[in-house]
């Protein structure tokens, strides 16, 4: 476990030391800050009309997140694998799970970072709104949201472990998050056994209509943390057949 | 230290290495030459736990490198022939990064003790991007260093460094090899003999000799060669050299210079240099010839195809002697 915790901290300090993040950063700073913004303005000329809930900051976010993980996870193990510094990272006595899961982590701790400077815009409208926002609603979306951003970035991560292209990697991922983020659409059209298992593998289902208005609840929990746990568990796979090539 | 019994890796249909067999001693170091492709990065991969053997077995230290690779890769030390680092990390922390994924007590210190191994202290606290191909190879060689491996094993670890680091490195090598054991690969003829105990000449995935360097100079070497070069007539007086007894042949390089092959058992040298002096020619050069890696190297590899073939080996081989005098023109004095 130690190795796990050695890898992530030196990718999580990677992290700003690439420009990578902070385009990341200030880009969804800068469009939650925007709609955050416009949502608060109309409310505050025309005086009327329902105050904004935290969903304003929330939602967006979740949305930004899908298309900025790709570009956060991409290098993570593409890199190692294009400049040959896998080679010395495995021929050192780590275990081919310990890299992928330290570079999940380090990812993992990076978005975490990003989410704890957004909590500016709740601690604001909790300010200006009467009474006050709904802090059920703010913790169960936030807690929705790492746990949404935990299979994301281990899907990247995955993903990341396929290629030697981190171009390759990105809309690789991106095509995996966008699928999964859509995959109820069909299952309208379907019968009922198919729809449901699209509509359970469908990530938006298991956000929008749950954490989103205040609900925890465990199916959802343990359907974003398996997600996760296969993620990691065929990234490492694909690093240990990596060898045998 | 390391043994290695019948290893053999296909890539696919390719075969990359064919059945090598050969064990290191601690306290050894052990040259692997060979051109490229011939597959010694493929052997070292295997020995690192890199990538694992297609048939075949191999120990470090008594470790199985395909069933307790995170033992051996705890005892071996590998630097790889590209020398891949994070060219966005200082060197410090670098190896700081590469201490504590081998869980080094005191690692700081550690890190000092390699870096100053390797004369590097100055540029601890550099980017690696900026560092000369030569600085990496010696970041690259303080992260093997590291963890001070009971087994080296090296990349062709000279390839890009000035001479004066080459002279380090060696002295460096020959440092760690008295008490350790060093695998390293290398083209380099005078590398193998200042620094290896033992050579494995190896091509096309299999092993075509393995002795110690002086030792399959002279099986090779067979008749000894000189070249000589006087002020005078060259043409005449290897006429003259040419009459002594033992003298097989001579070659003319040019108005002042020839060359002279003698029977290997018989030293005629001061034969040759009386009859010059005598002759009152002024002798300005009498220099014998070693046969360089690349004739030993082409040789053994011109003699294992031909066994392969099961020429006419007699025949072969009448061509193999002639074959360093007619080819005496291209070869540049050393």
């Amino acid at each position: 476990m130690r190795n796990v915790w050695v890898i992530a901290e030196r990718e999580y300090k990677h992290y700003f030391i690439s420009p990578v993040a902070y385009a990341v950063a200030f880009m969804i700073l800068l469009i939650i800050g925007i709609i955050f913004y416009a949502s608060i303005a109309s409310l505050m000329v025309s005086g009327q009309g329902q105050a904004p809930g935290i969903d304003v900051v929330l939602a967006p976010l979740t949305t930004l997140l899908l298309f900025t993980t790709p570009g956060i996870t991409m290098r993570t193990l593409s890199e190692e694998q294009r400049s040959g510094t896998l080679e010395l990272l495995l021929t050192a006595p780590v275990r081919d799970w310990e890299v992928v899961v330290g570079k999940w982590l380090g990812a993992m701790l990076f978005i975490l970072t990003l989410l704890a400077v957004t909590w500016f815009y709740p601690i604001v409208l909790h300010q200006i709104v009467r009474p006050g926002i709904d802090q059920g609603v703010l913790v169960s979306g936030y807690l929705g949201i790492v746990l949404f951003s935990s299979a994301t970035v281990a899907i990247g991560v995955m993903t990341s472990s396929f290629f030697s292209n981190q171009i390759a990697a990105f809309f690789a991922t991106l095509g995996i998050l966008l699928a999964l983020w859509m995959i109820s659409y069909p299952a309208q059209m379907m019968g009922n056994t198919g729809g449901e298992v699209l509509r359970y593998l469908d990530m938006a289902e298991h956000f929008y209509s749950t954490f989103m208005r205040g609900i925890i609840d465990l199916k959802d929990i343990v359907y974003f943390v398996s997600v996760t746990a296969v993620a990691l568990f065929l990234g490492s796979v694909t690093v240990e057949t990596r060898r045998w090539r | 230290m390391i043994r290695v019994f019948g290893l053999t890796k296909d890539y696919g249909s390719r075969r990359a290495i064919d059945d090598l067999t050969f064990d290191a001693e601690k306290g050894e170091i052990l040259g692997f030459l060979g051109p490229n492709g011939a597959g010694k990065t493929t052997t070292m991969r295997i020995l690192t736990g890199y990538m694992p053997p297609s048939t075949g077995k191999a120990t470090i230290g008594g470790f199985d490198v395909v069933d307790q690779s995170l033992e051996v890769r705890r005892i071996v030390g590998y630097l790889p022939e590209t020398v891949p680092l994070y060219n966005d990390m200082s060197v410090f922390d670098y190896l700081k990064y590469m201490a504590d994924l081998r869980r080094i007590k005191n690692a700081k210190a550690r890190v000092g003790e390699a870096l100053e191994m390797v004369e590097l202290t100055d540029r601890a606290n550099g980017y690696i991007g900026k560092l000369s191909k030569g600085m990496r190879q010696r970041v690259g060689l303080a992260q093997a260093l590291l963890h001070q491996p009971e087994v080296l094993i090296l990349d062709e670890p000279t390839i890009g460094l000035d001479p004066k680091q080459v002279a380090h490195f060696r002295e460096l090598i020959r440092s760690i090899g008295q008490d350790r054991t060093v695998l390293l690969s290398t083209h380099i003829l005078s590398e193998v003999q200042q620094l290896c105990d033992r050579v494995l000449i190896i091509n096309k995935g299999k092993i075509v000799a393995e002795d110690s360097p002086e030792q399959l100079q002279a099986r090779l070497r067979g008749a000894q060669r000189v070249a000589v070069r006087v002020r005078g007539d060259a043409a005449e007086l290897s006429g003259k050299v040419a009459q002594i007894e033992g003298v097989i042949q001579t070659t003319l390089l040019g108005d002042d210079r020839f060359e002279f092959e003698t029977e290997p058992a018989l030293d005629v040298r001061p034969d040759v240099a009386r009859l010059i002096v005598q002759s009152g020619y002024d002798l300005l050069e009498f220099r014998p010839i070693a046969m360089s890696l690349e004739e030993i190297f082409l040789q053994l590899t011109r003699e294992e195809e031909s066994a392969q073939d099961e020429a006419d080996t007699a025949t072969f081989l009448e061509v193999e002697e002639m074959a360093p005098s007619t080819g005496a023109e291209a070869e540049k004095p050393s």
